[in-house]
């Protein structure tokens, strides 16, 4: 199997790899970059918990290839905090109690952060409706919504890097 | 939460602290066991069966060993002679029929989704290629799915071997136990009594999968002198005993460690075939070699939860009083049986009962072989099936006499004043206030403005109906009992362990044998210790998940942790203490019987001379000056076995709306008070309480494991398995009242499972209630839109029905009783 060279930026640091055409950016981030913080939970593109930003927008990692990445910069929840400050809605996942295995949270974090570009005060129901793509079994989602509803009312869009822009 | 006593200078206990483990897994520094990577590790892939039951008529493995980046292929013929026979530690009844349990499969598959081949590969893309090229060829054999097939004579046998598909029969008898009376003798004096009534109905418990978001994997390292494993697992201490077992090795030459673990409701209890596996392909490269399920492997494999037919008979006098319940299980093991598997349909045994009064009670269960994967414990294990039971009954029973459900259920209930209370199963209750979970839940649900709507919603015979759900709710957790589960015929005791190394910079190292997966352990762990010892909540470092680490233990599942494993570091803290007195003493050049410990300082009774435990600490370790005949030491460690269980309770109300256009279920409020005794730290409660009650309103409403008659599972991905999102999730009220326990020091009871239990009988119970006007009585789970739509149709709608008790508010009293009917008094609050 040939292999293609790609340049990427992840987390601010620029990096350029070949990778097989059919790796997932999911996998290249794990395996290749060390950036185990984005994960995999199911094999259909349905849980989320590998969402990254790419170019600033959420996607899922594993519905995309490391060679449609060429060129692009992607955040992971590694990147998110800034000079060793918590993003604001990692901050209010921490303070309202939004996660208990975490398993889910990277995926839920980067999600609610893209919610809250598009869409800075939203209601309780258009933040169920914008994380109906990350599936979490723990917290029946109820401290997610408040904690995105915090991270709202906190200002996290402009407070925070709302993913992308290294 | 102000239930502290103010003496022992508590000042965490109660508190919503945050979480100390958030640090780590909101910023992706996460120890997933996925994420250790070692030099030159191999990867594995497993070729599983796509059939669910067939003899291997042969394996073609050459093109697979072949394929780029292979290191090995293993069959279960390869495998067989080293692989043992992964155990089950229940074994229910002394004639209780076992099968082996192979981890490859040689030469006969029982389950769609078995291993029969492992592949060891350079990368895990490599090994899945090759598994692809892996050629098997079964020769078909019946599949036997169905639970009342199976136990009939001349169906075909799941194993050949046991001479039936029957796994054991359990009964539990009170008139035999001398508990009770005879059950059959109850029923039989209802039938015959123009004033009593016998009901019969049968309840399905669908198949469900645990679906923790963490896909299961195990990395195992042979090198050094210790075979290490990193798994994904809820019970590392559980597993490498039986790996020690199975394999035939010393348990001391194996380390287990459960690194961060993302979820498990029971799902991960297990020794798995994979576990295994990737040790015997370990020690055959002599390399570290990781082994990660894909989720569909994951849903076909992992084992499933519920999965019962029960049959319920309860006698009643027509004023409400019940006087007897029989309870007839079929419960389905799957092919083969697990850590617990034919133990969860009898973990439900002692609770058929729940919060009532009843007289006479018999439980017998069947459980039962199939072509299916296995069944264990899933959140609940036993009592979910048992509440859901006996709490739709007591809603039929309210039907039938016309009388409210909940003044139904207060009838019956044990009253405050009456603990300790003997159960009809001869467990005591040792505390308990229905009255005021009930009080409190009915006010915050404002359940007499919901019936006055339900009752105006029918009269106008609305599109949109609304049913009213109620379950009062206890259950038995916090195993356990050694001395219980030892008269159960289990494999183990209940006991936990912990320890407490008090280091010289006057940080508090805390073993503990009780593994998290994300219940927040190093939270309220630490608020224990920091009050039990005086210490800042910031120094108390909670260790666990690793059998080096701690060296015993018997993790985490049951609602365990606190209750059992949280004494334990109570008890271990004691003893800390009681070590650091004699040295606090003679520094303080006074007598031991006038040291008196109080948050965190040691000081002479009646003067300002004192010093902390960190100063002792220190002091100890340099051990330039301590007492002569005791040793240099103040750490200390304890095993603590409960002398009973815990019973939690809760009341839970719950209202539905259905669309009657198109069968669509929606929750428009849930409401529920639970009763966890004190409460350590009131932000986990509650958020387990969440957790539970999404996973229980899931089995009502969502969650069913199908498979088609070739015994092939249809819902193996998350497109068909439908887990419930945001979107679909109700805005929950909780609440609690606090009774403690009075069977430990600290008061606690345990939560992690309470809201699954709880919550599926409250929605169904809403779900049927609103359904009643087409004369509907009961309806299966999952309740989806399609399932309540063909429920309804070519059904008269009467508007008249249940209108009798609830008009005004005021519930009239059942026919010629007299008994007062709930009100809501005691709270003074529900108008
Ligand atoms: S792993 Fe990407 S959506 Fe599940
Ligand atoms: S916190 Fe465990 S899956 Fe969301």
């Amino acid at each position: 199997m040939g292999t293609r060279r790609i340049s990427v930026t992840v987390d601010g640091v620029a990096y350029s790899d070949d990778v097989e055409p059919r790796t997932l950016l999911v996998h290249y981030l794990r395996e290749r970059l060390g950036k185990t913080g984005t994960v995999v939970g199911c094999d259909t593109s349905n849980c989320g918990a590998c969402t990254v930003h790419l170019d600033g927008r959420s996607v899922k990692s594993c519905s995309v290839l490391a060679v449609q990445v060429d060129g692009s910069d992607v955040t992971t929840i590694e990147g998110l905090a800034q000079n060793g400050e918590l993003h604001p809605v990692q901050q209010a996942f921490h303070e309202n109690h939004g996660l208990q295995c975490g398993y889910c949270t990277p995926g839920m974090i980067m999600q609610s952060v893209d919610l809250l570009k598009d869409n800075p005060d939203p209601s309780d129901e258009e933040i169920r409706e914008g994380l109906e793509g990350n599936l979490c079994r723990c917290t029946g989602y109820q401290n997610i919504v408040k904690a995105v509803k915090a991270a709202a009312k906190a200002g996290s869009v402009s407070a925070g890097v709302a993913g992308g822009a290294a | 939460m102000t239930a502290v006593d103010e003496t022992t200078g508590a000042k965490e206990f109660g508190q919503s602290r945050r979480r100390k483990e958030d640090a780590r897994l909101i910023t992706g520094r996460t120890k997933w066991t996925d994420n250790i990577v070692l030099p030159g590790m191999a990867h594995l892939a497993m070729v599983r069966s796509p059939v669910a039951s067939g003899t291997i008529a042969s394996i073609d493995v050459a093109d697979a060993k072949t394929s780029p980046g292979v290191l090995g292929v293993w069959t279960g013929a390869d495998l067989d002679a080293e692989q043992g026979d992964l155990p089950c530690a229940w074994a229910v009844t002394p004639d209780m029929k076992h099968p082996r349990r192979p981890a490859v499969a040689a030469g006969r598959v029982k389950f769609a989704g078995e291993i029969v081949a492992v592949i060891a590969a350079r990368s895990a893309a490599e090994a899945r290629d090759a598994a692809d090229k892996v050629l098997v060829d079964y020769d078909d054999l019946p599949v036997v799915l169905d639970m009342n097939e199976a136990i009939k004579e001349g169906t075909p046998l799941v194993h050949e071997e046991l001479g039936t598909n029957v796994n054991a029969t359990w009964i539990f008898d009170s008139g035999e136990a001398g508990t009770g009376g005879n059950v059959d003798e109850a029923i039989a004096a209802a039938h015959a009594d123009p004033d009593s009534l016998v009901i019969e109905r049968t309840f399905r418990q669908q198949r469900l999968v645990p679906a923790f978001m963490e896909p299961r994997s195990t990395v195992v390292d042979p090198t050094g002198e210790q075979l290490t494993v990193w798994s994904a697992t809820q019970v590392p201490h559980i597993a490498r005993f039986l790996l020690a077992v199975v394999l035939g090795i010393s348990e001391s030459k194996v380390r287990f460690i459960a690194p961060d673990v993302g979820g498990g409701f029971g799902g991960k209890i297990h020794l798995s075939p994979e576990e295994v596996a990737t040790v015997l392909i370990a020690r055959k490269l002599g390399k570290p070699v990781k082994y990660t399920e894909t989720r569909s492997e994951s849903i076909q494999s992992a084992h499933h939860g519920r999965d019962q037919i029960q049959k319920i008979t309860l006698a009643a006098k027509k004023d409400g009083t019940v006087t007897g319940l029989k309870v007839d299980l079929l419960a389905d093991m799957g092919a083969y049986l697990g850590l617990v598997t034919p133990g969860v349909p009898i973990l439900g045994a002692f609770m058929y009962n729940a919060i009532y009064k009843i007289p006479a009670y018999q439980f017998k269960c069947v459980n039962v072989f199939t072509k299916k994967v296995l069944t264990d414990a899933y959140r609940g294990a036993g009592r979910p099936e048992a509440t859901f039971a006996i709490e739709r009954m007591m809603d039929t029973l309210a039907n039938e006499l016309g009388v409210d459900p909940l003044a139904l259920r207060e009838k019956n209930w044990i009253k405050h004043e009456e603990f300790p209370f003997t159960s009809v199963c001869g467990l005591t209750y040792d505390s308990g206030n229905y009255e005021a979970a009930t009080s409190r839940a009915v006010e915050l649900f404002d359940y007499e403005g919901l019936r006055r709507e339900q009752a105006e919603r029918r009269a106008r015979k609305d599109p949109i109906q609304l049913g009213i759900g109620i379950s009062t709710f206890t259950e038995m957790c916090g195993l356990a009992p050694s001395r219980v589960l030892g008269s159960l015929n289990y494999g183990a005791g209940g006991w936990e362990y912990s320890a407490i190394r008090m280091l010289p910079t006057g940080k508090v190292e805390v073993l503990t044998g009780a593994s998290a997966h994300g219940q927040g352990h190093e939270t309220a762990f630490s608020q224990i210790v920091a009050d039990q010892l005086g210490v800042p909540f910031e120094d108390v470092e909670i260790l666990h998940g690793d059998t080096q680490i701690t060296h015993k233990g018997l993790d985490t599942y049951g609602s365990r942790s606190l209750v059992v494993g949280g004494i334990a570091i109570v008890k271990a803290a004691e003893k800390v203490i009681e070590k650091a007195k004699p040295i606090a003493a003679h520094l303080l050049e006074a007598n031991v019987a006038d040291i008196e410990f109080d948050s965190g300082k040691f000081s002479v009774a009646g003067t300002d001379k004192g010093v902390t435990i960190q100063e002792v600490a220190l002091a100890t370790f340099a051990a330039h000056n301590y007492p002569e005949g005791i040793e240099p030491s103040i750490d200390a460690d304890a095993t603590f076995d409960p002398e009973n269980f815990s019973y939690p309770h809760g009341t839970h109300l719950c209202a539905t709306e259905i669309d009657t256009e198109t069968g669509k279920v929606t929750i428009r409020k849930y409401v529920c008070v639970d009763d966890i005794g004190t409460v350590v730290n009131p932000l986990i409660a509650e958020g387990q309480v969440h957790g539970g009650l999404a996973q229980g309103i899931a089995q009502a409403l969502w969650e069913e494991a199908r498979h088609d008659e070739s015994g092939t599972l249809t819902t193996a991905t998350f497109v068909d398995y439908t887990l419930p999102t945001a979107a679909d999730m109700p805005f929950f009220t909780t609440d609690m009242t606090e009774t403690a326990s009075t069977s430990n020091p600290l008061g606690v009871k345990g939560v992690g499972e309470a809201g699954t239990i709880a919550s599926t009988p409250a929605v169904i119970n809403a779900v049927v209630d609103a359904l009643r006007p087409w004369g509907i009585d009961d309806i299966q789970m999952p309740t989806t839109a399609q399932r309540v739509w063909k429920a309804i149709q070519g059904k008269e709608f009467d508007a008249s029905v249940g209108a009798k008790d609830t008009r005004d508010g005021s519930h009239e009293a059942a026919p010629g009783n007299g008994a007062p009917l709930w009100s809501g008094n005691e709270s003074g609050g529900a108008q």
